[in-house]
């Protein structure tokens, strides 16, 4: 039988992925299809790419070409206060007893060009806590946690970023965090000095260390069931008992076996607690 | 995974909750087929728009949580912010990348992606909206072999979305919101 024109895709899709494992590491194994192949689709036609023999010739031939690609098909889009009721949620119920350990540790798993980052700092500097906080922000993309590390917005988001902050209980003013200029908002660094950035797969690396509270929002969507379950027992694993998870606003814990071990802190924001 | 004979989706935008009311009331709870239904919403709206069909509708309702899996008699309404796609396994995913046509949730997203999963299993229904998102996937679903319907426009809130279908699928199937409803409980 002949390949109708989307088989063929999905084909030369799959020999990309698996080449791109051999070659560079990255394993696409346990993405979600459709929107992997979505994503691979759009980046050949904002990238005016004729075929996918040049697209497999570009990739797996000019890293920096790969980078790109990597960037596109990982999905980096986020925000600051993405759902402004989760980080309301974190600042009255969550940090509140994080505040009862004397050193606190947190990951932010799949942290892209760091909005989320900057935006949780801020609730725990006004908490009080930022000073005895360790964050590890991790990221598969290296490039985006050297954005991260920056702390520079496009200015275009100042208006939702300023509602999202005073709808998650900001209690300052918000422009006393940054230094607007040129359509860029410059973070206070201050902010991230307690920050660790670090490249890390949650598709093959392993747990590295303890935490309190783990933030992975949006991140797990791309993943099929099966991957998902190895990232949440990777989770359990990395969390002390009655430590903290916070996922995204439509992704859940329900269909993992090491639900049974979780307590919903608050269900409607996805924030899980590990019973002891 | 269940196979199902068809799988219905519905796309529409200003006007759009109302239309889609109109051609799913009657529908009973036993409809055997599940419909995902992709409406545009404002930023940030929360589930209201579940409770006003639920109200209205014998059908489930339920939002779109990643990985779910789609049922018969089902109505799964896209999440504000999130594009939907379907999955060949059965199964739901979420996505949050870069509007489409200004729109997450986009119809050409959610239409395309069940295109390729379903092929001429689908049904496509085009509403009122005052936007051309939704024409392509139609489209798609079109060429896939599925069912193209197009509200007609001079019964729409708003035609552009219906005329945009129109003019870029000539072999759509146009009709009005009462035929779209027989249509859809002639096919069970
Ligand atoms: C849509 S962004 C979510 C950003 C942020 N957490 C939020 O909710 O706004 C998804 C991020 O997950 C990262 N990612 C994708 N696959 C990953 C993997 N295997 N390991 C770690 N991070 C990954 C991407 O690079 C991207 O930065």
């Amino acid at each position: 039988m002949k390949l109708d024109k989307e088989a063929l895709f999905e084909q030369e899709a799959e020999e990309l992925m698996e080449k791109v494992h051999q070659q560079y590491g990255y394993d696409f194994r346990g993405y979600s299809r459709a929107s992997l192949y979505r994503r691979i689709k759009r980046f050949v036609a904002n990238n005016s790419i004729p075929s996918m023999d040049l697209l497999r010739q570009q990739v797996l031939g000019n890293s920096y070409f790969f980078e790109g690609f990597l960037q596109e098909i990982t999905v980096n889009v986020t925000e600051m206060f993405r759902d402004p009721s989760f980080f309301l949620s974190l600042r009255q119920n969550v940090l509140p007893i994080l505040s009862t350990y004397p050193f606190i540790k947190i990951w932010d798993a799949g942290c892209s060009t760091g909005e989320e980052l900057f935006s949780l700092a801020i609730l725990l500097k006004e908490e009080g806590l930022l000073d005895r906080t360790k964050i590890y922000a991790t990221d598969v993309n290296q490039k985006v946690l050297r954005q991260a590390k920056e702390g520079i917005f496009p200015a275009s988001n100042i208006a939702a970023y300023t509602s999202g902050y005073y709808a998650s209980g900001g209690k300052n003013e918000f422009s006393s965090y940054y230094l607007s200029n040129y359509g860029s908002l410059k973070f206070d660094s201050s902010l991230v000095k307690n920050v660790v950035f670090y490249p890390h797969n949650l598709a093959t690396d392993s747990s590295f260390n303890e935490f309190h509270l783990i933030l992975c929002r949006n991140v797990l969507i791309y993943f099929t069931h099966a991957l998902q379950e190895r990232v949440f027992k990777l989770f359990d694993e990395s969390l002390v008992d009655l430590g903290y998870l916070g996922l995204g606003k439509k992704e859940t814990l329900a269909l993992s076996v090491i639900n049974s071990r979780y307590q919903l802190a608050d269900k409607s924001n996805r924030i899980y607690r590990k019973t002891s | 995974m269940v196979a199902f004979q068809k799988v219905v989706l519905v796309g529409g935008s200003w006007g759009g909750i109302q239309a889609s009311l109109r051609i799913l009331e009657k529908l009973p709870a036993t409809y055997p087929f599940p419909i995902v239904l992709v409406l545009h919403r404002l930023r940030n709206a929360e589930g209201n728009l579940k409770r006003i069909f639920e109200k209205r509708l014998q059908l489930g309702v339920q939002e779109v949580e990643d990985k779910m899996p789609l049922q018969p008699g089902q109505v799964y309404l896209a999440p504000a912010n999130y594009h939907v796609l379907l999955e060949k396994d059965g199964t739901f995913s979420l996505d949050v990348s870069d509007l489409e046509n200004y729109s997450r949730p986009s119809i050409d997203v959610t239409f395309t992606s069940a295109a390729d999963a379903y092929k001429a299993k689908l049904v496509g229904v085009l509403l009122s909206g005052a936007s051309k998102d939704g024409s392509a996937g139609l489209k798609y679903i079109h060429d896939k072999g599925g069912v193209a319907l197009v509200q007609d426009p001079s019964e729409a809130e708003v035609s552009t979305m219906p005329e945009a279908a129109m003019k870029l699928i000539p072999g759509c199937r146009v009709a009005t919101l009462d035929k779209i409803q027989e249509f859809l409980l002639w096919i069970t």
